[in-house]
C-alpha cells in the first residue's frame, strides 16, 4: 500500500513545530539558501557558468513542473524569462489558492511560511531578481500577518534586504493582498491586480509574463508549492530530486481531498506513486466513503477539471518494456496520481484537488453549484464567458427548481462549447469543462430530471385543461 | 464609522506606497487599510485614495464594484461569510447558512449580503475559501471556522453579539 511522502509537509503539523524562524532553522531552514549564495562560476568548454545558471539547471533536471494548475516545467518557464531586456525580472508567488477543492498552500503559509521565503530568495537569486511579491487570497488575513511576520524575521536575519548573507544579493518581498475574485489567480489577472487595475486576464500573445509581465517587464509567477519545491531541488541536488515520483512526473506533490470520504485532508505523496483508488480508500488517505454509499463521481484536479464517473475505465497509450507504443486499459481508481495519466484519461490533475462524490448527491444539483461558482466569477471581459457562464448557471437553477427539459443537456453542451476556446483566458474552459463533462458522462441522470419534469407539466397541463 | 483622513490612515497609507515601485499598485492595499479601519469604502474614501495615488475616483471606484471582499456600504459590525461551493455544501454549508440566518431573522434565500437591522451582522455566502476538507467553513470578519454544526454556530454568533 503506498503511504505519504512528505517532503515540503515534512514538518507541518508535527508536535512542537512553530513558524518562526528560530523553529525552521533547528529543522535546517536557511542551510540550501547559504548553500546556494556558495555556488561559483563553473568553467566548461563552451565557456563560464555562472551561479545562477547552475541553480537554474538544477531546477531544470529535476523536472521540477508547476503545482498551480498547468503543471509546465519550472525550468523551462525560467528559461524563457527574457534577461535581456535592461528592465528589472520580478518574481510573483501565487497564493492566491481560490480553485474550489485546492486547500494545500493554506498549510505551507500558515504552519511553514519560511519554506516559502527560502524557495523564494533561492529563485530570486536564480534569476537576478531584486523585488518579488505574495499575491495573497484576501480570505487569508491570518495568513497575510504570518507572512509579514516571516518576512520581518527574515529581513532582520539578514535573510532579506541588501547585502543577503555578505552576498552582493540584494531583495525585497512584499505581501499583496487580493480581494475575493477568483480570477486573480490567473497569472496575467495577477498581474494587473498587482498593478492596482481591474484585474481583466491579458491576451496570450502578446503577454507572456517571461517577456511582458508587471510594468511590462519580465515576470516569473510560481506557485506557493513550487517555491517551496525549488528549496528542496537545491536540496538534494535536481537528480536526486527527479528519483522521487515518476518519471516525467518527478518529486512530491501535497493532494487536497474532500467530499464525501471519511478522512478528508492534505496528503503529500511521491508523483504518481499513489492511485485515486489509494488516495480515496487508502488507510493513510481517505480511508473510503461513508458508511452505506457508493462512488458516484471523482473532480480529480480542482473544480474545473472534468469529471470521471464511477466505474470508468480508459485505453490509454503506454510503452511496454522493449519501449514499444502498445494501448494499455486502465480502470477510474487505477489511474495514478500523477499529471500525464489524468491528462491521459481525458482530463488532469489541476491543482491537485480531488473532490468525492457519492451516491447521495443529485448529481445536477452538484454541477448547478460549481456553475454558480463560475457565473460568479467571470471576470466579464468576453462575452461568451461573462454570458454564457451565466446562461448555464440560469439553466442549471431552473432544472433544479422542477422545470427541467429533455433537450437541456444539450442545450447546456452547446453553450459550453461556444465558451471554450473563443475566450481571453483559460476561464473560458475551466466553466466550460465542468459542464461539457457532467452531462457527457451522466446524461442519463439529465434527461431523466427533463422527462419527469415535462411529465409532470403535462399532467398539471391536463388537469388544467380538464377544469 | 463615516471616513475622515486621520493620521493613522495617512500613515499607513504613505507606507504601502513605499512597497511599489508605481503608486498606482498600492490601491487594494490602500482601499484594504481604509475598509478595516472605516468598515467600508465611502465615495469620500474613494476620492481620498484617488489622490493620494495620483489617480482619478474612477480607477479606485472600479476597483471597489469589482472586488467581492470590498464593501461600497457598511456591511454591518460582523460580516459572516459562509461557504457556499461544492465540498462545504456537500458537507451541510447551506443548512448552515440557512440556520444562521434564521437566528438572526434574516431570509434564507435572500440574495447577496444581508444585514440585521441593529446593524450588528452581516451575512452572505462566499466562494470557496480553501479549507475544503473542514467543510462546512465560514468566516466572521477576520476569523475563520471549520466544521461547523449548526449548535456551534450559535456559540460563535454568540461571541460577536455586542
Ligand atoms: C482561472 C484560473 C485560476 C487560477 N488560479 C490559480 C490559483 O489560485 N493559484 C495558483 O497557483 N495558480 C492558479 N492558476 C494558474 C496560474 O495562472 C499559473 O499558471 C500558476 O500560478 C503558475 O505557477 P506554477 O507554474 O508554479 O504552477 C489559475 C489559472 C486560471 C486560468
Ligand atoms: S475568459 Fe472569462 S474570466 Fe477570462 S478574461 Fe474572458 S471573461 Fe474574463
Ligand atoms: S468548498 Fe468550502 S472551503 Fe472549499
Amino acid at each position: 500500500m503506498p503511504s505519504e511522502y512528505k517532503l515540503v509537509l515534512r514538518h507541518v503539523d508535527e508536535a512542537g513545530y512553530t513558524n518562526d524562524i528560530k523553529c525552521y532553522q533547528k529543522h535546517g531552514g536557511y542551510k540550501t539558501m547559504k548553500k546556494v549564495f556558495k555556488l561559483k562560476a563553473k568553467k566548461t568548454k563552451d565557456g563560464t557558468v555562472t551561479p545562477q545558471e547552475v541553480i537554474r539547471k538544477e531546477v531544470l533536471t529535476s523536472g521540477l513542473r508547476g503545482r498551480g494548475g498547468a503543471g509546465f516545467s519550472a525550468g523551462m518557464k525560467w528559461n524563457f524569462v527574457n534577461r535581456k531586456s535592461g528592465k528589472p525580472i520580478y518574481l510573483l508567488c501565487n497564493a492566491d489558492e481560490s480553485e474550489p477543492g485546492t486547500f494545500k498552500d493554506r498549510q505551507i503559509i500558515h504552519k511553514d511560511p519560511h519554506q516559502l521565503i527560502e524557495g523564494m530568495v533561492i529563485a530570486c537569486y536564480a534569476n537576478d531578481i531584486n523585488l518579488a511579491y505574495i499575491y495573497i487570497r484576501g480570505e487569508f488575513p491570518e495568513g497575510a500577518k504570518i507572512l509579514n511576520r516571516a518576512i520581518q524575521e527574515a529581513r532582520d536575519a539578514g535573510y532579506l534586504g541588501e547585502g543577503i548573507c555578505g552576498t552582493k544579493f540584494n531583495l525585497e518581498i512584499h505581501v499583496h493582498r487580493g480581494a475575493g475574485a477568483y480570477i486573480c489567480g490567473e497569472e496575467t489577472s495577477l498581474i494587473e491586480s498587482l498593478e492596482g487595475k481591474r484585474p481583466y486576464p491579458r491576451i496570450k500573445p502578446p503577454y507572456f509574463p517571461a517577456a511582458l509581465g508587471l510594468y511590462m517587464c519580465p515576470t516569473i509567477v510560481n506557485n506557493v508549492e513550487t517555491l517551496c519545491n525549488v528549496r528542496h531541488v537545491m536540496e538534494m541536488g535536481g537528480e536526486t530530486y527527479a528519483a522521487l515520483g515518476t518519471p516525467g512526473n518527478t518529486g512530491t506533490r501535497i493532494v487536497s481531498l474532500s467530499g464525501q470520504v471519511k478522512r478528508p485532508g492534505y496528503y503529500e505523496i511521491e508523483v504518481g506513486k499513489a492511485t485515486l483508488g489509494d488516495l480515496i480508500h487508502g488507510e493513510e488517505f481517505g480511508q473510503g466513503l461513508l458508511p452505506g454509499r457508493k462512488l458516484q463521481a471523482i473532480i480529480p484536479g480542482g473544480s474545473s477539471s472534468k469529471v470521471f464517473k464511477a466505474g470508468e475505465s480508459f485505453k490509454i497509450k503506454a510503452k511496454d518494456k522493449q519501449g514499444k507504443d502498445v494501448e494499455e486499459k486502465l480502470e477510474l481508481l487505477d489511474i495514478p496520481y500523477d499529471f500525464d495519466t489524468l491528462m491521459k484519461c481525458g482530463s488532469m490533475s489541476g491543482s491537485s484537488a480531488i473532490i468525492v462524490i457519492d451516491d447521495s448527491v443529485d448529481i445536477v444539483e452538484a454541477l448547478g453549484n460549481l456553475s454558480d461558482f463560475y457565473a460568479h466569477e467571470s471576470c466579464g471581459q468576453c462575452t461568451p464567458c461573462r454570458e454564457g457562464s451565466l446562461w448555464m448557471a440560469k439553466a442549471l437553477k431552473r432544472m433544479r427548481s422542477g422545470q427541467a427539459r429533455k433537450a437541456d443537456a444539450d442545450y447546456l453542451k452547446h453553450i459550453a462549447h461556444n465558451i471554450q476556446g473563443r475566450t481571453i483566458c483559460a476561464f473560458g474552459e475551466a466553466c466550460a469543462w465542468p459542464v461539457l463533462s457532467f452531462v457527457d458522462k451522466f446524461r442519463d441522470d439529465f434527461v431523466k430530471k427533463g422527462a419527469e419534469d415535462e411529465a409532470s407539466l403535462a399532467n398539471q397541463q391536463k388537469e388544467e385543461a380538464s377544469n | 464609522m463615516s471616513f475622515k483622513v486621520t493620521k493613522t490612515i495617512d500613515r499607513e497609507a504613505n507606507r504601502l506606497v513605499k512597497n511599489y515601485p508605481e503608486k498606482r499598485s498600492a490601491s487594494l492595499m490602500v482601499l484594504h487599510a481604509i475598509q478595516e479601519e472605516f468598515g467600508y469604502i465611502s465615495k469620500e474614501a474613494e476620492v481620498w485614495a484617488a489622490e493620494k495615488l495620483g489617480l482619478k475616483p474612477i480607477n479606485i471606484h472600479e476597483l471597489v464594484t469589482f472586488y467581492p471582499m470590498l464593501r461600497e456600504h457598511d456591511p454591518g459590525k460582523t460580516v459572516v461569510r459562509v461557504c457556499r461551493t461544492l465540498s462545504c455544501a456537500l458537507a451541510g454549508s447551506h443548512k448552515l447558512h440557512g440556520h444562521i440566518c434564521d437566528k438572526l431573522g434574516l431570509d434564507k434565500n435572500g440574495h447577496g449580503l444581508q444585514r440585521t437591522r441593529d446593524g450588528k451582522f452581516g451575512v452572505e455566502f462566499a466562494e470557496c475559501l480553501a479549507s475544503c476538507g473542514t467543510g462546512p467553513v465560514m468566516m466572521c470578519n477576520d476569523d475563520f471556522y471549520e466544521a461547523v454544526s449548526n449548535e456551534a454556530s450559535e456559540e460563535i454568533l454568540k461571541k460577536y453579539d455586542a
